[in-house]
């Protein structure tokens, strides 16, 4: 079958980890071509713009940040699988982030890329736990958290083990949690480890003008390989035939065929565009959705007294309860990113001040409003989520911020479901992730979130890994 | 095609595979792992160059060949020569 319409391998979705399988299948010589509905690339981590102004989605910081020379870990992977040159990312480096717990942050932690700053924190607010915190830490780094095929097993089972202060185990699980758990209370051991060793042992960075850099990159990556691309053409039905993908039905109405395909977007997702009936039940969306308010200020954050803190995870709760809502919002906890306060180098940094909260919001609360009640709850959920986040960084009036203020955004579980497709507004996808990427049929794989690796750099990982897998190592 | 030749040819693949690593002092006897930070991403990457730019083939059961730069020039001499006289 050698026609225009037969691809060595279709893959689905222009996001991080599909762009990533495409360098890698494209660069060894494969005819590659990916689809995606959207007309822009970046699936969950992409940017729009609203009246003259790029806004980023998704990316606060890119995770596993480590300095030139350090081996080994995913970052340095990344870079050599898909041939990039690290200058090429740009990336500028956190200057201090926080993880702030009590109503009003009494309790604050403080960490960099620099591990022993979390450490002597531990050390200086939890005398007790820091042995076994240290243990911890020990275990962590010697677990093999690339393995295709561990047996999961709880997170908290195991960090309860070695800290036994609710407080210091609820504050180490907040951010790995925010950044990248698609299980609500609790999450597998190893996707624990990957999101600490992303957030804590190595660290926060991004260019100055934001993920746009990276898919730049990327997409030029792709292009020189030779891959192509459709935009604004998605995916509607992979037809399947005695046990295989036998062609791919694309909004156009158009069929192609494909020996391989990759899906990045999601389990239940992929499952749903497979016509075929098994019989047996559907795999269940994830239901952790967010929502995130923006506001632009017409100085930099330093200005208003917000210069230090580069990320912010807060909590004001007795216990932190990452868990679906069932208010539209649960202000309760979040994530406060100020894009400012990376070290851009001297006399350098974003033209304006950026302000953004994150906290856990419900799908179905927000995806059947009429439009002018979604656009009410837009604005009134806003207020309350700013007024919640900025308790935890350095008081300023409201007169004062709503001076400074040029304009806001916020997107919510509506928007994410309306731009990416993914089911429920999930954004880490479903609870159950598929390690080696099978799907009911032979020759489809998936890749991304419902993969398991997380965060930007995980995301790019999982399609290297499942183009290496199960395309590349077979020759 | 020498003995030389070959591990050049592997040198240039690893230069661009890992471009972090210093290969000025690159030991041909000692194993590559033990000198260099290659992972099993990174030898498949020198097996997939290999079919990439010479197309030459390298079977999953013969991966150990690779593990020296020694060790590669014996394993992958013989298959240059031989597709050159082909070509």
């Amino acid at each position: 079958m050698n026609t225009s319409n037969h691809y060595d391998v279709a893959i689905i979705g222009a996001g991080m980890s599909g762009l990533a399988a495409g360098i890698r299948l494209a660069h060894f010589g494969k005819k590659v071509c990916i689809f995606e509905r959207h007309n822009a690339v970046g699936g969950l981590n992409s940017f729009y713009s609203l009246g003259g102004r790029k806004f980023d989605v998704g990316l606060h910081a890119l995770t596993n940040f480590v300095r030139p020379g350090v081996k080994g870990t995913p970052l340095t992977k990344l870079l050599r699988q898909l041939r990039i040159d690290r200058a090429e990312f740009a990336l500028c480096e956190q200057k201090q982030s926080r993880v702030a717990f009590g109503p009003g942050g009494e309790t604050s932690l403080r960490f960099t890329n620099d591990f022993s700053v979390f450490e002597s924190e531990i050390a200086a607010q939890f005398p007790v736990q820091i042995d076994g915190f240290r243990r911890l830490v020990t275990k962590i780094r010697a677990f093999d958290d690339v393995s295709l095929d561990a047996t999961p097993v709880s997170a908290r089972t195991v960090v309860r083990e070695h800290i036994t202060d609710p407080l210091l185990e609820d504050m180490l699980f907040c951010p790995v949690m925010y950044y990248g758990s698609a299980q609500e209370h609790d999450m597998e051991f190893g996707q624990f480890v990957i999101m600490f060793k992303a957030l804590f042992l190595e660290g926060f960075a991004r260019p100055l003008d934001g993920v746009r850099v990276i898919l730049r990159v990327l997409l030029d990556k792709y292009r020189q390989a030779g891959g192509e691309r459709r935009m604004k053409c998605g995916v509607t039905k992979i037809v399947a035939h005695a046990g295989r993908a036998s062609a791919l039905v694309l909004d156009s109405g158009e069929e192609i065929t494909a020996t391989h395909v990759i899906s990045s977007i999601g389990a239940p997702e992929t499952e749903r565009l497979i016509a075929s009936a098994t019989g047996k039940p559907p795999l269940t969306p994830g239901r952790l959705s967010f929502v995130e308010t923006i506001t632009i200020l017409n100085r930099q954050p330093a200005e208003l007294g917000w210069g230090r803190d580069t990320i912010v995870f807060f909590n004001d709760s007795p216990r932190f309860d990452y868990v679906c809502p069932d208010e539209p919002v649960d202000v309760r906890s979040g994530v406060i990113c100020i894009p400012n306060n990376f070290d851009y180098g001297p006399d350098l940094n974003l033209a304006e001040g950026i302000f953004r909260v994150t906290c856990l919001a419900r799908y179905d609360r927000w995806a059947p409003l009429p439009e002018a009640d979604y656009q009410a709850a837009k604005r009134a959920w806003f207020a309350t989520v700013q007024r919640s986040a900025r308790r935890f960084v350095p008081r300023l009036t409201d007169d004062a911020l709503a001076e400074a203020t040029l304009t806001t955004d916020m997107f919510t579980p509506r928007t994410i479901t309306k731009f990416t497709g993914h089911m429920g507004g999930a954004i880490y996808g479903a609870p159950v992730k598929h390690r080696q990427g099978r799907t009911e049929l032979e020759n489809v794989y998936l890749c991304g979130t419902d993969q398991g690796f997380l965060g930007i750099i995980g995301a790019m990982l999982s399609g290297i890994s499942m183009a290496n897998y199960h395309i590349l190592q077979k020759g | 095609m020498t003995k030389e030749e070959c591990k050049k040819i592997v040198l240039d693949i690893i230069a661009d595979i890992a471009p972090d690593e210093d290969l000025s002092n690159v030991k041909p006897e000692v194993r590559l792992r033990d000198q260099l930070q290659l992972d099993s991403m990174d030898f498949l990457d020198i097996v997939m160059e290999l079919r990439k730019r010479h197309s030459i083939e390298v079977p999953e059961a013969d991966y150990q060949q690779l593990a020296s730069l020694d060790s590669c020039a014996e394993y992958l001499t013989p298959k240059f020569l031989a597709l050159a006289a082909k070509g």
